[in-house]
């Protein structure tokens, strides 16, 4: 077990990594290189850190299209990643999942499914068939508020208590689904749904990463040690718009005051308070090093060759027939 | 020589897959008992953890095969109801089938769906008696329509052994075809590699799936006045287009038969295609359901709307004119 303050140390890392580079990567959509925008994961970081810190290398996670965080919290290349989110060749999916649909298998990453709700089933059939391996790893399926008005999530909710597998279901509930207030989207409760299926759920602050980390620690051990599924929900907020569209779009769904009580409660200052100044300088430096050279990487990639356009669709190969006839 | 049933065929492809590879697993309802009989049997051999029977969650279970060949395991799962297959077309299009791309070539999703009640299913009401194949073909799903016992063993076979995901049709009107053969002779057939049934000079007849013995019937019937070659494509998607080009080449006429719905059908894209790209010396014919096609509720007004030999017949005599 590495020490608190090296606990602590790492979560700041993490999370400093998390901010900066969705901050970079803002530059780089207001630059025009990343053609599709982002959905920013400012403000939700201490959930991303918190929980991975919690996994295994082995481990396995299935995300969403907010999902930067999670993926860098798995350790995904900086600048592979960026070079994925501006379409290029070198991306950790060769351009071809970009920030909506990110996996990285070198950090078992296997999905980010943008079909809100549906991303939990994949992860309980992940996590039976490491259950029947018998090894201990275990997934974990992240989402957010809007997923859980989809009964797609009831349903592999259903499937993973009944078969027992080892699956954590995260819920990131930033009380928007979009634009929709979590209040008039959803009847009842988060935890309520999971417990109708005999699956112990909690709600969490999701602005503390080490709150974050015991939370999910337990829910991790519980599915490794054969426990079966849990379901987090973590209490969270998102600093800026759903998708960066809203830069332009000025879609008016939260008041000023509520934004500013969340910010006041940014999980940056919380967790940076844990770690000593030096330590944390340095941490800083080292980062912005990481990302300068990223960005450097991800903008100086070579854009993809158009004749490419068909290729890895099908895993055998196959080749689809082109638009036009030759 | 034991004679088999194209639905025994189903049966014993699962089975001797699942004996040769432990990651193939199947799911689906009521498949302990075999309700479909496609799968009798294979609970008792195979147990709890290759046989996962599941409840009515057909996207959620969809899913669940998905995550569970991301981390290496071949599912099999199976569909009572054709139409079940547009409840969790989103599951397989657009993500089973798109998680290859999505990843620049880092997944493989080699699921099978098995469909093995394709097509009419008399009087059954209206929604459980559809030939969704098209829609498939459409999203780029591979998807085979076997027409014959051997195929139906082999090309399931080669679905199960392919790294992409795989839609099984079997044609509910050809279940009880039986074939006398050698089960050392059951192989998997290849995916994307069509069949000459009969070999004809006339006319090239395109049949998919149990219209194939509509097909040969037809062919045979009319021997006297014209020669019909019957190519039979087995996989849909991705299509036989160079054998068809073959046969075109020797025939120079085009009537396909297809169980689908006429807009967007199988058929439209056929003849297109051929059009397109093939010497034709007369326009092409396709006989299929009508568009939209709601079929099951009494069986003359069912068989009223499906494509029958005699509408074979006469698009036959049309092309030949």
């Amino acid at each position: 077990m590495p020490s608190p303050a090296t606990i602590s140390s790492d979560l700041y890392r993490t999370m400093r990594l998390i901010r900066r580079f969705e901050e970079r990567a803002l530059e780089l959509v207001a630059a025009g290189e990343i053609v599709s925008g982002i959905h920013p994961c400012i403000g939700q970081e201490a959930v991303a850190a918190g929980v991975m810190a919690a996994l295994r290398p082995d481990d396995l996670v299935f995300s969403n299209h907010r999902g930067h965080g999670h993926l860098l919290a798995r350790g995904s290349d900086p600048g592979r990643f960026l070079a994925e989110l501006a379409g290029r060749e070198t991306g950790i999916d060769k351009g071809r999942g970009g920030s909506f649909h990110p996996s990285d298998f070198a950090v078992g990453v296997l999905a980010a499914t943008g079909t809100v709700g549906h991303g939990a089933a994949l992860a309980a059939g992940a996590a039976w068939a490491l259950g029947q391996e018998g090894t201990g790893r275990v997934a974990v399926s992240v989402f957010g508020d809007g997923a859980v008005t989809q009964g797609a999530l009831l349903e592999a909710f259903n499937l993973a208590a009944l078969w027992r597998v080892p699956v954590v279901f995260v819920c990131e509930n930033n009380l928007y689904a979009t634009t929709l207030p979590v209040a008039t989207g959803v009847a009842g409760t988060i935890t309520g749904r999971a417990e109708a299926f005999g699956i112990p759920a909690s709600t969490v602050d999701g602005m503390d990463a080490e709150v974050v980390l015991a939370a999910a620690s337990e829910a991790v051990e519980r599915a490794r040690a054969g426990g079966g599924p849990s379901l987090l929900e973590f209490s969270t907020y998102r600093f800026h718009g759903h998708h960066t569209f809203e830069i332009k779009a000025r879609l008016r769904y939260r008041d000023e005051a509520e934004v500013a009580a969340w910010q006041a409660r940014d999980p940056m200052p919380v967790q940076e308070s844990r770690v000593a100044p030096s330590l944390r300088t340095r941490i800083d430096a080292e980062i912005e090093e990481i990302l300068d050279a990223a960005v450097a990487f991800a903008v100086a990639s070579p854009r993809p060759d158009p004749a490419d356009a068909l290729a890895h669709h099908y895993a055998t190969g196959l080749q689809a027939r082109a638009g036009v006839a030759s | 020589m034991p004679k088999l049933s194209y639905l025994k065929a189903l049966n014993r492809a699962l089975a001797d897959e699942m004996e040769r590879d432990e990651n193939i697993i199947l799911l689906g309802e009521d498949i302990k008992l075999g309700l479909t009989n496609a799968t009798t049997g294979l609970y008792a051999r195979f147990g709890d953890g290759r046989v996962l029977e599941t409840p009515l969650s057909e996207q959620g279970f969809t899913n669940f095969a998905t995550g569970a060949a991301l981390v290496g395991r071949r599912p099999v799962v199976e569909f009572q109801i054709p139409f079940l297959l547009m409840l969790v077309f989103e599951q397989i299009a657009n993500q089973a089938n798109k998680f290859s791309i999505m990843s620049g070539g880092q997944a493989r999703v080699p699921v099978t769906y098995l469909l093995p009640a394709a097509g009419w299913r008399a009087a059954w009401g209206g929604q459980h008696s559809d030939q969704p194949y098209p829609m498939f073909v459409n999203a780029g799903v591979k998807t085979v329509v076997p027409a014959t016992v051997t195929d139906a063993y082999g090309l399931l076979c080669s679905a199960i052994r392919d790294d992409d995901p795989v839609v099984v049709f079997a044609p509910i009107a050809a279940l009880g075809v039986r074939e006398i053969l050698d089960y050392g002779d059951l192989k998997p057939v290849p995916l994307g590699v069509g069949r000459v049934h009969r070999a004809g000079t006339d006319v090239t007849v395109v049949a998919i799936g149990h219209l194939v013995h509509d097909a040969l019937a037809v062919a045979e019937q009319l021997a006297d006045e014209v020669s019909v070659e019957v190519f039979d494509p087995r996989t849909v998607y991705p299509f036989d287009w160079a054998g068809l080009a073959e046969s075109i080449q020797r025939t120079g006429r085009l009537v396909v038969i297809d169980d689908a719905n006429r807009a967007c059908g199988l058929a439209g894209e056929i003849l297109a295609t051929a059009a397109e790209e093939m010497e034709l010396v007369a326009p092409p014919k396709r006989v299929t359901r009508p568009d939209g096609a709601v079929v099951g509720c009494s069986p003359e007004l069912d068989v009223a709307l499906q494509p029958s030999r005699e509408q074979l017949v006469a698009a036959i005599q049309a092309v030949m004119k």
